[in-house]
């Protein structure tokens, strides 16, 4: 881990309106650094996803600041935004994974080919690195469609890597998978944190996981209760 | 910072919707295929017909006539140029005098030197009777050099019976309409006499007939030599009572009518002017064939629209992921607008190979009379026109949901 603060979130803050006006997120204050690899915790319905979403660049609507490598995000343009995500965070959604008429391989490469850092061939090469360094070497020519729902989360990894992005966030990125399959995503995070220093933060409801990583960040009713 | 190489993917994934869907993308292109095939039909129909009946109506007319307006008389005292007004009543009356054009060879040099003037020849139009045995029949003659008269009017394809080049050879000779044949009972090679408006009467031998599209006329018209014209009107070899011109582009014919006026000092008439009703119908005819073309076409793309639609609502979630992904806007509309103009390319091909088809079927489809087999043929415009028209409609129809798509709040969806 080093000192660069590689994502800083200032006094970030959300309401929604229906079915009545609450503060989803209150005054949420953390720095981290890069190669970090932090757990976000807490009760369902505190504000994980909604501060993920916040942080992902996705959800612009939300008062205070939000910083990704040293450049303030908050009120950016969406295509500026677009850019953003694509070079730089990788992302593991709760519920939706991929793109169902693609094969597995197509669904990791399409953000590489978005990019545009390297060839067809050398990102098919990365692509099926990922997918084997996941398991899944044997499933990369079935349509995504096809896969299990456990199968198709490792898919959603592989494909949140391909870039090589700065920030990692995962939305209960091992929330379909075994203990056999979880422990060797939590590897493949740790290795990503602590030798190719990219940043992790994921939601979990596993303690275990949680506490095998470097920190926890705890949350209560849209608050940070400890970790910040 | 490496060199961003753009690898196409929202084209790639365009194509991968519309192949995987493919039933959905044949009921989309099979509605550009209708629209687009009779677009194409109504209007080379429309363009065939109008070019039939354009044909037939320059068997009778000129592009432009030149003749000698009837004047009227005027009050003799100029009202409008004198300080003091005076009242005169006056009786407007026709001044009888000769229809001649004066010096016909020098107008029809001038008239030849003309820009855009194809042709002009002189004839010699008058009343007649024709007589034979009891029956007498009020009708029209007209005195041409027929080798001239041909090129213009093109009298050769409306012969049906005898030679008109005949009539070069037969000082008498005369070509009568099957309509006035008919009341006199004549075939070609009998006599008939005619009388004039100035009482003279001649024989004439029958050396040919012809049918024109309008029997109307051919109960009334003849040909006759230009000199044997001027005899029964008492006239001297001068004499010549209209100048027919045509032009390059006969629908300019009106632009043209106000110089040649000028030119020859005479009144020059476009066939417009002196057909406005048979414009006006081809007018409505073509209003009431562009607007079904039109309205099957916009039916077609709204095929398109509704399709579409329905794709983009079964993808919102590829939508918000590709989002997620760092996919812009308008890599989001280009997904779906290509989509749409494949379908609409697929459809457009295969619109004008059905097209063609049925262009091909009606063109050997006999409907009789001079016509024949329905005038319509391949018209390379048209069908330029009918492609060009389908991908602008199909792009439109994909552009509106595909901008709906780029607009879609990615978090609301993965929320979910
Ligand atoms: N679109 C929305 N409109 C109104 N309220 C919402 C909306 N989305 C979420 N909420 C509410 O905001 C709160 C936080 O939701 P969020 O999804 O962030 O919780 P979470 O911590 O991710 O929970 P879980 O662990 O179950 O995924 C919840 O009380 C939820 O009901
Ligand atoms: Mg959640």
């Amino acid at each position: 881990m080093s000192n660069e603060i590689i994502l800083e979130a200032k006094k970030i803050g959300k309401y929604f309106y229906e079915p009545e006006k609450f503060r989803v997120l209150d005054d949420i204050s953390f720095e981290v650094k890069r190669g970090e690899f932090v757990s976000l915790v807490g009760k369902s319905g505190c504000g994980k996803s909604t501060l993920l979403y916040v942080l992902s660049t996705m959800d612009t609507d939300y008062e205070g600041d939000l910083r990704i490598h040293n450049q303030s995000v908050t009120g950016m343009k969406q295509n500026q935004l677009a850019g953003i995500r694509n070079e730089k965070i990788g992302f593991v959604f709760q519920f939706h994974y991929l793109l169902p008429e693609f094969s597995c391989l197509k669904n990791v490469m399409i953000p590489a080919l978005k990019l545009g850092n390297f060839s067809k061939e050398e990102i098919e090469h990365r692509a099926l690195e990922r997918l084997k360094m996941l398991g899944l070497a044997d499933q990369a020519l079935k349509p995504a469609s096809k896969l299990s729902g456990g199968q198709q989360q490792r898919v959603a990894i592989a494909r949140a890597l391909i870039n090589d992005p700065l920030i990692i966030m995962g939305d209960e990125p091992t929330g379909n998978l075994d203990s056999k399959n979880t422990d060797i995503v939590f590897d493949i995070f740790k290795q990503l944190s602590h030798e190719m220093h990219q940043t992790i933060i994921a939601v979990t409801h596993d303690n275990d996981f949680a506490k095998r990583s470097d920190r926890i960040i705890e949350m209560q009713d849209g608050k940070i209760v400890s970790g910040h | 910072m490496p060199k961003k190489i753009n690898h196409n993917i929202s084209s790639d994934i365009s194509m991968t919707y519309t192949f995987s869907k493919m039933k959905l993308t044949v009921v989309a292109a099979l509605g550009v295929t209708i629209g687009i095939a009779i677009y194409i039909f109504l209007n080379s129909m429309m363009a065939g017909f109008a070019r039939m009946s354009d044909t037939l109506i320059f068997r009778n007319i000129a592009h432009i006539r030149v003749y000698k307006d009837d004047d009227i008389s005027r009050p003799l005292i100029a009202s409008e140029n004198s300080n003091k007004k005076v009242n005169a009543l006056v009786n407007p009356k026709i001044v009888p005098e000769s229809q001649t054009i004066v010096n016909p060879t020098l107008l029809m040099d001038l008239l030849r030197k003309e820009k855009d003037v194809t042709m002009v020849t002189s004839q010699v139009a008058t009343g007649i009777f024709y007589h034979k045995g009891e029956s007498q029949i009020a009708g029209n003659t007209i005195g041409v050099n027929i080798e001239e008269a041909d090129k213009m009017f093109d009298i050769q394809t409306t012969m049906v019976a005898g030679k008109m080049l005949d009539l070069k050879s037969t000082p008498n000779g005369i070509l009568l309409g099957v309509g006035v044949a008919d009341k006199l009972s004549v075939k070609v090679g009998d006599n008939i006499s005619i009388s004039s408006p100035k009482n003279v009467t001649k024989v004439m031998k029958v050396v040919g007939l012809f049918r024109t599209a309008n029997s109307q006329i051919d109960k009334v018209k003849s040909f006759m030599n230009i000199s044997a014209a001027q005899q029964i009107l008492l006239q001297n070899p001068s004499y010549v009572t209209d100048l027919d011109v045509n032009i390059v582009d006969y629908k300019n014919a009106v632009n043209y009518s106000a110089r040649f006026s000028a030119l020859t000092g005479y009144k020059a008439e476009a066939w417009q002017t002196a057909n406005e009703t048979f414009v006006a119908a081809s007018k409505m005819r073509s209003i009431i064939l562009t607007s079904i073309s039109f309205t099957v076409l916009i039916v077609a793309g709204f095929g398109i629209y509704n399709i579409l639609s329905m794709t983009i609502s079964q993808k919102m979630n590829d939508i918000a992921i590709l989002k997620a992904m760092g996919f812009k806007g308008n890599d989001v509309t280009r997904i779906f607008v290509q989509q749409a103009l494949m379908i609409g390319a697929i459809g457009v091909t295969v619109g004008l190979l059905l097209a063609l088809l049925m262009v091909n079927i009606l063109s050997h489809t006999y409907v009789g009379g001079d016509i024949g087999y329905f005038p319509i043929q391949f018209e390379p415009f048209v069908f330029f026109q009918g492609a060009m028209v389908g991908l602008i409609v199909t792009f439109f129809a994909g552009l509106i949901p595909a901008r709906k798509a780029a607009n879609v709040d990615p978090v609301s969806i993965l929320r979910k």
